[in-house]
């Protein structure tokens, strides 16, 4: 389990007022601070987080390195816009309530984008210490901070505002639904979130592993959502159990939020043999289902000899998976270069410490069994990079004969998912692209008046932190459009669509 | 939480059992299935809803013990609950509108059979039951069977009804011709078997497929099946599919994944149950 943040010691306010305060160049001599890990060859072997959260002084030195930008470019760079000068100067005093509170208003979940958001593409990759060494290390101070509001809710005011009477239905509990839940919930209207599986959370609990994000943590996020009103129907499938059009009628707007779903498989011979598996299959059963423990009712397969397709976020949580259920050989496919891996730095760097090893520029072409159909290799081909494609990245070429074998017994496919058609084909009505994603204006409402929508269903596969923005313009936009005020007058919409820059 | 509020034993590893579930009951059709998991921890497993009551905001589950999971789930008493019910899942079985459809059930495979059967009838179709099993005491449903239709059992020992399998069965009744549809559900094994003996009469022929799956909604992609040149998931593209274009080999292999560990849950549970035989005993003495 994870070791909670430090607190701050009784007297930390008064400390911080005895102490005169540093000139900018006193700041810009600190050095960035390192976040206290599990060392990567004991790691490996267990499911316990990797991070371990900066201790009270480590996080008042780095909090010393925020030189209040009159015009922070930070906040621009976070796609839900948060106040970040605002916190760390709150910190910095020692005034941990304050720092919490500000960060609680502006971001519904910060334990969790305090441990998984590419920071080092959004705020930190715009600090302007980035001109003159390293960034403030903002995701450290946010998790930090939202790590101490968790233990410390009693000594937080409540600002849920006075009922409307209005009722919102949100579909989907993931990272988009929990944070327009929240807001909403905040401004006054009745919450009703369902969730397809029997625990809330979506990819945060089906998805990211518990080395990387604690269920606990999540959990706790979610029961301060339900304390604070929201209620959450379990075991709703909206297109099986319910319907859009039957929803409508009980709810005074929706918001769907049911993530991105099927996943796409290699297209490549092979790919039925016992021993492959989806990402989001493997992954469900080791999180959601508990599958890491041995005793768990529900099984998973150990590879020895792992291979993971794919270079983002999900495969370097499947492949460090792989390690920590005992695999000796865990490894990376990947069909372009090292410069290209979508997934977050840190996660790169942690599966290397791990001993994970990464084949750039091979793509599968067949997965080979044994008499039994069990796998026993992926057979690959390797790959050159030819001029830019549509998303601007180099293009992959298969090399014509050098097709080659690694010897494995599990394959796990993390090449990305497509749209699930379960609840779009419960509502014809709904516009969606070639691909199956819902189609939204800027503000996020769908085809059908009334209807909202956000995160991977409208985005494809994209990051946590882009669903929490579009989850927080959601809930704006719906507030507005229960307040009958159409089109909305609040700003945050088009700059939140600004701020999304794909990571 | 879903209480039960009737429960029955069928044969000697097969339970019916009635529980609350009202949404469900309201909106189900006939060929669908629930995700049911017992409590905290339990595996998720998918059970084809063999019947509904809207009033009474019921499901009945027709459950054949064989894992540890079902075993758990088959000893459950009335007033006992199962945590969670998700559902309905699948698509609903495409239906004859009139003409002559013959049913063919093996084992737990009759219970799912049972509401297509009651559905044809009510169609105005007229229905030929098929049914088997082992020996007499594994042949279900006959009654309920018998009151939608017509009934033909068989027995692998002879102890009741035809002895022999329930192929044997259908292909006579191919012979006298007139049949507009099979439904097949059973084992693979006999699925496979119907399969391969309706292809030569063209007789359009459909199968319940039970792949492994998590979720149930097509997000985790286990249930994958490969039907004619395309990859289906059971569970939103079935789970019935034309039984012509199944890879049935495939399926049954794919079933054989977790063998090793479901062995060894079962020795774990069989453990459990003998030191709680021993404990009673201590109390007792």
């Amino acid at each position: 389990m994870t070791d909670a943040a430090s607190p701050a010691p009784a007297g930390g306010s008064d400390e911080g007022e005895a102490k005169a305060p540093l000139s900018n160049k006193e700041r810009m001599a600190i050095g960035r601070v390192s976040m206290p890990e599990q060392q990567g060859e004991v790691r490996a072997h267990n499911f316990g987080e990797v991070n371990l959260g900066l201790t009270y002084q480590l996080a008042m030195l780095e909090a010393e390195r925020c030189i209040q930008c009159p015009k922070p470019f930070c906040v621009e760079g976070c796609p839900v816009r948060v106040n970040i000068p605002r916190f760390i100067k709150a910190l910095r005093d020692g005034d941990m309530p304050a720092a919490a509170e500000s960060l609680l208003s502006d971001n519904a979940l910060p334990c969790v984008t305090g441990r998984v958001c590419p920071q080092e593409s959004q705020c930190e990759s715009v600090c302007i210490r980035t001109k003159k060494g390293d960034s403030v290390a903002i995701g450290y101070l946010e998790r930090y901070v939202a790590d101490w509001a968790q233990g410390n809710l009693d000594k937080l005011p409540n600002h849920i505002g006075a009922r409307t009477g209005k009722k919102v239905g949100i579909v989907g509990s993931g990272p988009a639904g929990l944070t327009a839940a929240g807001e909403l919930n905040k401004l006054g209207h009745d919450v009703t979130v369902f969730e397809a599986f029997h625990a809330p959370g979506g990819v945060l609990i089906y998805g990211i592993p518990e080395f990387r994000l604690p269920k606990d943590i999540v959990q706790a996020e979610v029961d301060r959502l339900v304390d604070e009103g929201v209620r959450i129907e379990v075991d709703a499938i909206v297109g099986r159990t319910y319907t859009i059009p039957e929803l409508r009628e009980t709810y005074d707007a929706l918001f769907l939020a049911v993530g991105a779903g099927l996943p796409v498989f290699m297209d490549v011979p092979g790919e039925n043999f016992k021993g492959v598996y989806s990402a989001n299959e493997y992954l469900t059963r080791v999180n959601l289902m508990g599958a890491w423990n041995a005793d768990s009712a529900t099984p998973v397969l150990h590879g020895q000899r792992v291979v993971v397709v794919g270079g983002g976020n999900v495969a370097m949580d499947a492949v460090r998976t792989a390690r920590r259920l005992g695999a000796a050989e865990a490894t990376i496919v990947y069909r372009r270069s090292a410069d290209e891996l979508p997934a977050r730095k840190e996660e790169v760097h942690h599966a290397g410490d791990e001993g994970v090893v990464f084949k750039y520029l091979t793509a599968p072409v067949e997965v080979l069994a044994d008499e039994n159909r069990w796998v026993t290799g992926l057979r690959c081909i390797e790959m050159e990079l030819g001029e830019p494609d549509a998303s601007g990245r180099r293009r992959p070429t298969k090399v014509p004969g050098s097709e080659f074998t690694i010897d494995c017994d599990l394959v796990v496919v993390a090449i990305g998912t497509r749209a699930n058609p379960l609840l779009t084909g419960s509502a014809p009505e709904l516009t969606v692209n070639e691909y199956g994603y819902l189609l939204a204006d800027e503000y996020g409402m769908t085809s059908l008046p009334g209807v909202f929508a956000g995160g991977d269903i409208v985005r494809g596969a994209a990051t946590v932190i882009l669903a929490m923005g579009d989850g927080k313009k959601s809930a704006k936009a719906i507030d507005s459009w229960l307040r009958g005020e159409w089109p909305p007058t609040d700003p945050m919409a088009p700059e939140a669509e600004a701020a999304a820059t794909p990571a | 939480m879903h209480p039960v509020v009737e429960r029955e034993q069928l044969s000697p590893n097969v339970v019916r059992l009635v529980v609350e579930a009202p949404r469900i009951a309201k909106v189900r059709r006939p060929g669908q299935f629930v995700i049911v998991r017992k409590g905290p921890g339990a595996e998720r497993i998918p059970l084809t809803i063999a019947d509904n009551d809207p009033e009474a905001g019921t499901i009945t589950l027709m459950i054949q013990a064989i894992g540890a999971s079902t075993t758990e789930l088959t000893g459950l008493q009335v007033g006992d609950a199962i945590q969670d019910v998700a559902g309905p899942l699948g698509a609903e079985t495409h239906l004859l509108n009139a003409g002559h459809a013959v049913c063919v059930g093996g084992g737990v495979g009759t219970a799912v059979l049972l509401p297509i059967v009651r559905a044809l009838a009510a169609n105005g179709v007229s229905v030929t039951s098929i049914i088997g099993g082992r020996s007499k005491e594994w042949v279900i449903l006959e009654r309920e069977l018998r009151a939608v239709g017509e009934v033909i059992t068989c027995t692998d020992d002879g102890s009741y009804g035809r002895h022999g399998f329930v192929t044997q069965a259908l292909q006579d009744e191919l012979d006298k011709g007139g049949i507009d549809a099979v439904y097949a559900i059973g084992p693979v094994p006999m699925m496979k078997a119907v399969a391969e003996m309706t292809r030569p009469y063209e007789v359009p022929t459909q199968v319940s497929l039970n792949a492994i799956m998590v979720d149930g909604t097509g997000m985790c992609g286990g249930c994958r099946v490969t039907i004619g040149d395309e990859t289906k998931y059971a569970c939103v593209d079935g789970p019935e599919f034309d039984a012509h274009k199944v890879n049935f080999q495939e399926l049954a292999d794919r079933l054989t994944t977790y063998r090793s560990f479901e062995q060894a849950a079962l020795a774990r549970q069989a453990d459990e149950d003998a030191k709680g035989a021993c404990a009673t005993t201590e109390v007792k003495a």
